[in-house]
């Protein structure tokens, strides 16, 4: 079977040390995959590699649509693959709207200006993550959740078919998280976006994702359904802490409480 | 701050721009009669005009623009807004030259270019290269790490010219901190042409990049994922506007805080977009100066005071001003 993006005993570097090793897996059209893993793990690295930030080996055994993903232009990359990075950085204060056309920066020319097509994207954009309100509002003006969506909007904005996201509700109050989250899910569900997301935090992975990735020491752990991490001795291994079980009060699934295990 | 529309920005900038360096060719300590100015004949009038009046504005706003955008390069470059090719040594390197050089009393031209300027020039390129060399051997290419070996490289040139400042006589002591004091008398368009390949070279450099400049403000791995090729990108910038500024400096002398305030300025009042700001950067950057000269020729009339006494004068309380204005709408940079 062929994977839309797969990777394939994939190993890391920087320096001498080595952050990912052998990795494989593989994921297809239209998943929703978490990956998980403690702090330090080699999470956000391997987002970086997957989207090629962190400088990759010609040679690279990550394969985008067949094709090994260093074969891509920047560019091409970049119309393929959009990256939403955790959104507390310092920034220059853009207005919202400033921000997210900067998301059509892949489809435009030197010295040339934003047509029709690039208005149409931004404004579909905003109206997904539900920004309309805060369109010309300054992003270091914006609180942390708001800022988070316009990070999310403005890889909308690159019409990507997958988007990867680096904790994308770590430090979000509850409605920030909900919002965030099915603002995810719609994307998923009625766009069909390929969605990789990475947390350390095992409950908010739990709603969305079809499926999870472990990594531990930069080795993968785990890979399968939520419905099978969802096993005290498993968890235990990754996060080196133990667990109890939690059944959730609506869906049916489980959550997990750090602390002794009863 | 300001809601004026977008549209109306530009050509007022050209408008402004026009009549400052209009009004300040007829400005100075002497009066000129206009009617000599036209025609042929050779009066003292129209030789101070053409001669002195005119390359005189031109060099100052060359200069003025040069040095503001390469400012506003450095800022989007190294996300912060203390970086300008002045804070990377720059600036202090040509200094260095100019000053071994007037001390040393080497008197020579190349190609109608003075002996100070060649030597000012090749202080700024061996600190561009020493700069970007320690960082690149360090392996630490954070934005930080570079500003960092910029400060310490400018430090140490700084140090080095007060050395040579000290084993200099008056006469050549004196020769050493008027030129640090930055200005723009010329006579004839010999600087003129010096500067305006570097500035105008720099110019279509950052017109090129002026979306990868805003992608790279939100920092290198978003620009990356939108598909800049930053490391290209960051090189070509980089050397480019130091150049700029390596040029513009070795001919005017340090003429410190447009670098650094200018696009500040211009940022709070149209914002961060790039392909807005650059061109208002520019305009504003070469009026200030030509400004700020104009008043240098006036103020002590007929003596003249040095330009960069007045740009650090005039500019920074009303830095202060915009910012505390913008402070209080959480529109400031960072």
């Amino acid at each position: 079977m062929n994977y839309f993006l797969e990777v394939k005993d994939f190993s890391h570097t920087i320096g001498e040390k080595t952050i990912l090793k052998n990795m494989s897996f593989g994921i297809n059209k239209g998943d929703f995959i978490s990956i998980i893993g403690p702090n330090g793990a080699g999470k956000t690295t391997l987002l970086k590699c997957l989207d090629g930030i962190l400088p990759l080996e010609k040679n690279v055994s990550i394969y985008l649509d067949g094709k090994q993903l260093t074969k891509y232009s920047r560019r091409d990359l970049s119309k393929k693959i959009s990256y939403v990075p955790q959104a507390e950085r310092q920034t220059f204060p853009f207005t919202v709207t400033e921000f997210i056309f900067m998301g059509r920066y892949p489809y435009i020319s030197p010295f040339s200006q934003f047509g029709l097509k690039d208005n149409e994207v931004v404004r579909w954009a905003i109206s997904c993550t539900g920004l309309e309100s805060l369109a010309n509002r300054r992003i270091n003006s914006l609180s942390g959740g708001e800022r988070q969506k316009v990070f999310i909007a403005a890889a909308l904005a690159q019409e990507t078919e997958i988007i990867l996201l680096d904790e994308p509700t770590a430090f979000l109050d509850y409605k920030h998280q909900t919002e965030i989250k099915s603002i995810l899910e719609n994307l998923n569900k009625k766009s069909g976006v390929t969605m990789i997301s990475v947390t350390h935090d095992v409950n908010s992975a739990v709603v969305n994702s079809d499926s999870v990735i472990a990594v531990k020491e930069g080795c993968i752990k785990f890979q399968g359904s939520i419905r099978d991490l969802m096993n005290v001795k498993l968890l235990r291994e990754i996060y080196d802490t133990s667990f109890n079980l939690l059944k959730h009060p609506t869906n049916g699934g489980f959550l997990i409480v750090p602390g002794k295990e009863e | 701050m300001s809601k004026l529309p977008d549209k109306a920005i530009l050509p007022l900038l050209i408008a402004g721009s026009l009549a400052v360096c209009a009004v300040s060719m007829f400005t100075g300590a002497t009066s000129l009669n206009i009617k000599a100015l036209i025609g042929t004949a050779n009066n003292i009038d129209s030789m101070i005009f053409w001669q002195i009046r005119v390359p005189r504005v031109c060099l100052a706003f060359l200069s003025g623009s040069g040095l503001a955008l390469s400012g506003m390069v450095f800022q989007a470059l190294f996300r912060n807004p203390l970086a300008t090719p002045f804070t990377m040594g720059v600036s202090s390197g040509a200094a260095l030259g100019a000053s071994v050089c007037l001390r040393l009393g080497v008197i020579f031209t190349f190609c109608g270019i003075s002996s100070v300027s060649v030597c000012a020039f090749t202080g700024a390129l061996l600190s561009i290269f020493l700069v970007y060399g320690l960082v690149r051997a360090a392996g630490i290419f954070s934005t930080v790490a570079m500003l960092l070996a910029g400060v310490a490289v400018s430090l140490t040139f700084s140090s080095i010219i007060l050395f040579f400042q000290y084993i200099s006589d008056f006469a050549q002591s004196y020769k050493i901190v008027r030129w640090l004091m930055g200005g723009v008398e010329v006579f004839g368009y010999e600087s003129v042409f010096h500067v305006f390949p570097f500035v105008m070279c720099g110019a279509v450099i950052v017109w090129f990049y002026l979306n990868e400049l805003n992608v790279m403000a939100t920092g290198d791995d978003v620009a990356l994922s939108r598909g800049v090729n930053v490391r290209n990108t960051r090189k070509i910038l980089f050397f480019g506007t130091s150049l700029v500024t390596g040029g513009v400096v070795s001919v005017c002398g340090p003429i410190g805080f447009i670098g650094m305030m200018i696009p500040h300025i211009c940022r709070l009042i149209i914002g961060p977009d790039h392909r807005k700001l650059a061109p208002a950067v520019f305009l504003s950057g070469g009026s200030f100066l030509v400004f700020c000269d104009a008043l240098s020729r006036i103020l002590i009339a007929p003596a003249e005071m040095p330009v960069g006494i007045i740009t650090a004068l005039l500019g920074g309380p009303f830095f202060l001003w915009l910012f505390l204005k913008g402070a209080a709408k959480e529109e400031v940079c960072f």
